[in-house]
């Protein structure tokens, strides 16, 4: 199996949005998917209050997030009634070590994993392997990443960023499939190579979209049967889950889902949708015997104790911010080299790796907000790049910054700039003077001013401010 | 944090004209076009001699402590009831949106919220509360126009200035594709992250150019600055303007300038 590269590597994150703004192919492939997406998320919402749905996603989640200790102690009571085992993980290392446990206590060689981008987070396959333990992909997009040695572009469509013909190269020379533009036969035959690793597999691991308290239910939402079959055929399951992902009853899951596959995929439904509630019973026929449920903080717990913050925790990873994201679509996914990309990663990483190995994350944004207009679960995502902003250079002393790494984007001499610029602005007199100054002085204005002038001429101060015309006006 | 409900006032007697430094510096014209509009509506317009800038830059950039400084600086300026009319969606959008937040557990939080739900963005104003009639006096003529981010979804007035041109007998609107989307100038944004800024504003350029009017009207001087600036550069038959000079110079032909 193909090495794949490391999630978190954020520091590039400028050059690698140089060399993907410079890359025709990246720029057309994003372009075109995401008008693609946009389009299509528009059309499966026609004919609905989708004000009125997405308050109510939001306040599900709000209040779920309001109870949410106690809802997660009710889920783990629920799911260990229902005969499934229950394990805590503080970070990613913790929860990697729970799953391997279990494989060796079960004598596990290969694992299957359907779509989870927890077990992307905490990297999972790397430590399997370390272990002697293969995992391998079944969702078509991240067994397409996987093939190429690199990891998902899109929290939703992870090879997003490839193009058939590029698929089919890569299968080409991967798997000696034949070179076709036909993505019918691509698909089958994708679908043929996994079908076997399935039938062996002896443990399969999947994430979980939302986990009912009330009823201790895993809902997984998918298109291609691959969850199904990874949570049914090898005779164990371990479902992986961020602590966040847990609802308080049943009926909070249908407005849910109806506002993730349309935000998503512009699908009105998946084509699968699993509960599942434990193993086999004894008079089953079908099913694993063992179903195991780890529940992962990662440094979740540290934002939902900040008002502001929590919010961040609403999400329900749609996608629908990264679609929307004019920076996301033109730099792609991996540019972030993040676990999470576009808009919820810059607002989502943060806390998994501290401000100081995330701290450009928030900056890369023109704050447009589109996707927070487009957040089903109303994720003032605009607010909290701010915040995190004001957190990576400690701007605020009213409201000292907590999120690790804080102030590491502080730089003495961008700190004195914006103490100048307070200082000039914050008084009428010396502002005045100096704006009729510069005005006066516009010829000498520099025709350099950096990254500005790079792409645009500089902009003209007016003879005279509108300061001075009115003063002379009034007079 | 909650928006403030938007419930237009009646028609007041005076406004107070917040005219942000962008305006202030560089396009005076479309200051002194915003005021002329107001009065001509039979309103007594007062230009606060004391207004600076409303922080956001500083805002928008993390350095809060210093934004707060800039902003609180403002606070005293609008003593009486009056509407607070700002050329701009995204100054007004700070001052609607983001100064009670701002003031949040400070002596100025009061009136913090207070100028907050009387910051109006001018061209919503005009068309909602003044509800102004505009008679065209321009020859035929074809038009594209941008809508700042901060305009459309902070102050959600994506409409008015259609709404505004639509009353002008002889201008086309010709709308370009993607109108929503941002046009990559995000103040700073576009000095830390240039190439990403560069290739949005190069598509919007190509998006604007391409509906063929050859000029383009906005209601912020950010977009305005960034769009025409990149078009300038690369030699675009792209020309832009301030949708307040555009609707003042429709309607009062060979008088843009008397002051
Ligand atoms: S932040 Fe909102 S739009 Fe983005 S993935 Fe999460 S739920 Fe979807």
């Amino acid at each position: 199996m193909t090495q794949t590269p490391h999630h978190t590597d954020v520091r590039e994150f400028h050059p690698r949005a140089r060399a993907a703004i410079a890359d025709p192919k990246i720029r057309k492939n994003f372009r075109k998917a995401m008008d693609g997406l946009i389009t299509k998320r528009k059309d499966a919402f026609e004919g609905w209050d989708l004000e009125a749905l997405r308050d109510l996603g939001a306040n599900i989640r709000l209040r779920a997030l309001a109870n949410l200790p106690d809802l997660l102690e009710q889920l783990e009571k629920k799911l260990s009634e229902n005969g499934v085992k229950v394990h805590w993980a503080i970070d990613g290392d913790e929860a990697c070590r729970i799953i391997r446990d279990i494989c060796v206590a079960r004598n596990a060689k290969t694992v299957i994993k359907g779509k989870s981008m927890v077990t992307e987070e905490m990297e999972l396959n790397h430590y399997l392997d370390d272990h002697d333990i293969e995992a391998l992909e079944s969702d078509l997009g991240e067994y397409i990443v996987q093939l190429a040695g690199e990891t998902p572009s899109h929290i939703i469509m992870p090879a997003i960023h490839k193009n058939t013909g590029e698929i089919s190269e890569l299968m080409h020379e991967k798997t000696g499939t034949d070179l076709s533009s036909d993505v019918e036969y691509l698909t089958a035959s994708a679908r043929h190579q996994l079908r076997e690793k399935f039938m062996n597999a002896d443990v399969g691991v999947s994430g979980v979209n939302f986990a009912v308290a009330e009823t201790g239910t895993l809902c997984l939402v998918e298109n291609e049967g691959n969850g199904r079959m990874t949570t049914t055929v090898p005779q164990c399951h371990i479902a992986v889950t961020g602590i966040e992902k847990v609802v308080g009853k049943l009926e909070d899951v249908a407005p849910l889902l109806a506002l993730l596959t349309r935000s998503a995929t512009g699908q009105h439904i998946t084509t699968y949708f699993n509960m599942i509630s434990g193993p086999r019973k004894p008079e089953e026929l079908d099913g694993p015997e063992e179903v195991h449920l780890v529940l992962v903080d990662n440094g979740r717990s540290s934002i939902y104790q900040d008002d502001e913050l929590l919010d961040t925790l609403r999400c329900i990873r749609c996608g629908a911010c990264m679609n929307h994201c004019p920076v996301y679509t033109r730099v792609g996914g991996h540019t972030y080299g993040t676990t999470y990309p576009g808009p919820i990663g810059k607002i989502l990483m943060p806390h998994l790796i501290g401000l100081d190995e995330g701290r450009h994350l928030p900056t890369a944004s023109s704050l447009c907000g589109a996707c927070g207009e487009v957040c089903p679960v109303k994720i003032p995502i605009p607010d909290l790049l701010v915040r995190l902003r004001q957190e990576s250079v400690d701007g605020d002393k009213l409201n000292p910054a907590k999120v690790r790494g804080h102030g590491a984007k502080r730089g003495t001499l961008e700190a004195m700039v914006w103490k100048g610029w307070s200082w000039m602005h914050a008084r009428p007199g010396v502002y005045r003077l100096g704006t009729k100054v510069a005005s006066r002085l516009r010829r000498l204005q520099p025709g350099n001013l950096g990254g500005w002038t790079r792409y645009r001429t500089a902009p003209k101060l007016a003879a005279r401010t509108l300061h001075e015309r009115m003063k002379e006006r009034s007079q | 944090m909650a928006d403030p409900i938007k419930v237009y006032p009646p028609k007041p007697s005076h406004v107070y004209f917040y005219a942000t430094c962008l305006v202030d510096m560089f396009y005076p014209d479309a200051g002194m076009a915003g005021i002329q509009l107001l009065e001509r509506e039979g309103i007594r317009v007062i230009f606060p001699e004391d207004q600076t800038c409303c922080g956001q830059p500083a805002y928008t950039s993390g350095y809060h402590d210093e934004a707060r400084a800039v902003a609180r600086a403002q606070l005293d300026l609008f003593p009486e009831d009056w509407p607070i009319v700002v050329p701009s969606g995204s100054c007004g959008g700070m001052m609607r949106k983001h100064y009670p937040g701002l003031f949040r557990n400070t002596d100025q939080e009061t009136k913090a919220a207070g100028i907050a739900t009387r910051t109006w963005e001018l061209t919503d104003f005009l068309l909602n509360v003044c509800h102004i009639k505009l008679e065209d006096l321009g020859e035929p003529t074809n038009v594209a126009m941008h809508t700042s981010c901060s305009a459309r979804r902070e102050m959600g007035i994506a409409e008015v200035g259609p709404r505004l041109i639509g009353q002008l007998n002889n201008v086309n609107l010709i709308e370009q594709v993607r109108a929503e989307e941002c046009c990559g100038f995000g103040g700073t944004f576009a000095v830390r992250h240039p190439e990403i800024s560069g290739a949005m504003v190069s598509e919007k350029v190509d998006t604007l150019t391409d509906t063929g009017a050859g000029t383009f009207v906005t209601t912020d001087c950010g977009c305005l600055m960034n769009i025409a600036g990149f078009a300038g550069k690369n030699q675009k038959p792209l020309s832009g303007q301030h949708i307040l000079s555009f609707l003042w110079e429709r309607t009062n032909p060979g008088k843009e300038d008397n002051s």
